[in-house]
């Protein structure tokens, strides 16, 4: 396997676009990772009003990774990830109305309600959105393996974060999928820090894309800070799954700029650490700055629509308060396919 | 009539549903070259291919998961745990990943699945190769647990299990595998998940049973049989959802009722029946419920301890006396 060394991690040069890359792709995942953050910020605001209850996961810093995989995408594949999942529904295409609703606990959720910030799906295409560090691993190799039973060409994009990068069942997964040859990509989200707990202070090697090379799963580091490096690369590891020389493992430097969740004040780092991530490497400053320079849209033009994607977000907060709770009926459906089998004795 | 033991009736059950369904697979430790730890499988490689019955390394918790990954994929996959001791490395799974996710998701992600292998004690393997799981994946909602005793159950059982669009835990017993049983030759030979069966009737007290219980309580009634003791016997076949309206209609005929498990005593099945009886019959009870249990040790290895820490025939046959007021 390539043993890359660490790059250096650079914000995006003022240089020509790559030939298959259109201006419109730029403004289309700026667009996107905008959305992301203002839905974000807004559930922020809306878990300190009270309006969000119990964890709520934010992905503010870490827009580019979800944004720039699902550009890589085709119908049919799917995804899946751990609890800090409001980004990859949104990219999932899931409407902000719907997913501020679940944050907020009411019938309108994408999961009605029932599952809340971390557990959220779009069938077909994402599926979760779990709770327990690293058990999305076998799960999303599970739907590969699903696929390469079906010997459809589909592939399965598998996240996790350098957290989870440390739990057993991972590696019993990478195991699996390079025995099978699974049609999976791995992708850890590393954002430096599983919780509070640095990763120089979790983990005895630091380089994750080496964490592969046990079972022949070939690795590479990539900044994820850069969406379009993020496309570029996850395009051709797509492109190698279909061809079944998956698995693949990518692990994506990048950055939260929010605590682990909300309750998390973050006293494990310095603010002029996060400063400076904001300053040199925010994935959509960075894009805005090419975007403006290449001409294409102006500062002006930008902002309008920083204005509209703010304004669709403040519908989907107000949708998301106004919406109903679940009907108390709504406590004893859904555990099974029938719910005939449902006791409601104790009820 | 045709013969058959419990080890191929489960296999037939598999073979069946495989032939009938393109989505349903094998996937487990040893399941298809070797044919199975406990040879349960024996012939599906060859019929099936490599495809459909997958060796796995020994992952449990690895295998568990793409199993259910597999399932929200659309597929319906048969996970064979060698035993249910290891899939306590597992068992994240079967409850965090299989048993919510329908609900978490509000009714959009269903998990097709079963889990099967043997459960319980086995003969003098220790502490950590003998127990029973049934009240622990009994605690679950969103798990169906089924624990058949016989070789048409174990095959109606294991059918209905994998047609079934939930997680079912399918509790089979190492040591029942190998008996044999006459089965009817019947064309639907479904059994519903959810309907236990009276073994033998009778009206002076209830006895519940499941799995190598059943064999024990009908040893038992024979010996009182002699004392005059009519006793029901009711195979729970099914621990979630329980049969509680056949344990109720026949504790109110016999008025008494002793509850039958290999499982420890602390929480166990015995305990829910219990409560159920009494929150729904009292006004018919006319004796003190009784629970035969394992007892809440350990498993010992020694024979001698072994035998004390599990339910035996004359202990069964004692309590049924004392709550008949007989002596035996």
């Amino acid at each position: 396997m390539p043993q890359k060394k660490n790059k250096k991690l650079q914000p995006i040069q003022k240089q020509l676009l790559p030939a298959d890359i259109s201006e419109e792709t730029l403004h289309t995942f700026y667009r996107e990772m905008l959305l992301i953050r203002r839905f974000e910020e807004k559930a922020g605001q809306l878990y300190g009003m009270g309006k969000i209850g119990g964890f709520c996961h934010l992905y503010i810093g870490q827009e580019a990774v979800i944004t720039g995989v699902q550009s890589s995408l085709s119908d049919g594949d799917s995804v899946i990830t751990g609890y800090r999942c409001h980004g990859h529904m949104l990219s999932a295409g899931a409407s902000p109305k719907e997913v501020m609703a679940e944050l907020t606990g009411k019938v309108a959720g994408v999961s009605q309600g029932k599952g809340g910030s971390m557990h959220m799906f779009v069938r077909g295409k994402f599926y979760g959105g779990h709770g327990i560090v690293g058990a999305q691993v076998p799960l999303g190799t599970g739907l590969a393996f699903a696929n390469k039973y079906n010997g459809n060409d589909r592939v399965t994009v598998t996240f996790f974060g350098d957290g989870a990068a440390n739990q057993g069942q991972v590696f019993e997964a990478f195991n699996m999928a390079a025995l099978w040859k699974l049609p999976v990509i791995y992708v850890i989200e590393n954002n430096q820090y599983a919780m509070g707990t640095a990763l120089s202070r979790s983990t005895a090697i630091e380089e994750l894309y080496r964490r592969g090379a046990a079972f022949g799963i070939d690795g590479q580091r990539v900044d994820g800070m850069d969406v379009l490096e993020v496309k570029r690369v996850t395009e051709a590891a797509v492109s190698k799954c279909r061809l079944g020389e998956g698995p693949i493992l990518l692990e994506l430097m990048t950055y939260r700029y929010r605590g682990h969740s909300m309750s998390d004040p973050a006293k494990y780092r310095s603010k002029e650490e996060v400063h400076k991530v904001r300053d040199e490497r925010d994935p959509i400053e960075n894009l805005k700055k090419l975007i403006v320079d290449s001409g294409y849209k102006t500062e002006e033009d930008l902002k309008k629509e920083d204005k509209s994607i703010r304004s669709m977000i403040s519908e989907a907060a107000e949708f998301a308060q106004m919406s109903p709770e679940p009907d108390p009926s709504a406590l004893t459906t859904d555990i099974y396919m029938d719910d005939r089998w449902v006791d409601r004795k104790n009820v | 009539m045709s013969e058959i033991s419990v080890r191929e009736a489960l296999r037939d059950a598999m073979a069946e549903e495989m032939r009938l369904d393109k989505n349903v697979f094998l996937m487990g430790e040893e399941v298809a070259q070797y044919q199975g730890a406990y040879k349960v499988s024996q012939g599906l490689l060859e019929e099936f291919g490599e495809r459909r019955v997958v060796d796995t390394p020994i992952t449990e918790s690895g295998f568990t998961g793409i199993g259910v990954g597999a399932s929200m994929g659309g597929l319906k996959p048969i996970v064979e745990f060698m035993t249910f001791n290891f899939a306590m490395q597992a068992i994240d799974h079967i409850i965090n990943s299989a048993a919510k996710t329908l609900y978490m998701s509000g009714g959009l992600i269903p998990i097709p699945i079963v889990f099967r292998g043997p459960n319980g004690p086995a003969s003098r393997v220790g502490a950590q190769h003998s127990q029973c799981f049934a009240s622990w994946y009994a605690h679950v909602p969103g798990l169906k647990v089924v624990s058949p005793w016989s070789a048409q159950d174990a095959k109606g059982l294991l059918k209905a299990s994998i047609r079934d669009p939930n997680p079912v835990v399918f509790l089979e017993n190492e040591l029942l595998y190998g008996e044999v049983f006459e089965i009817p030759e019947t064309e639907e030979d479904i059994i519903p998940i959810g309907k236990g069966n009276i073994v033998r009737a009778g009206c002076d007290i209830t006895v519940t049973a499941f799995s190598a219980m059943v064999p024990k309580a009908i040893q038992a009634a024979d010996m009182v049989a002699h004392e005059g003791i009519s006793v029901e016997i009711i195979d729970l076949r099914t621990i979630k959802p329980l049969d509680s309206d056949i344990i109720l209609d026949s504790v109110k005929k016999t008025n008494r009722l002793l509850t039958l498990e290999e499982g420890w005593q602390s929480s166990g099945i015995g305990a829910e029946i219990a409560a159920i009886v009494v929150s729904s019959a009292f006004d018919y009870l006319d004796a003190p419920i009784e629970r035969i249990t394992g007892v809440d040790v350990p498993m010992p290895y020694a024979a001698n301890l072994e035998n004390i820490a599990l339910p035996q025939v004359n202990t069964i046959a004692e309590s049924i006396c004392r709550l008949c007021h007989k002596r035996i």
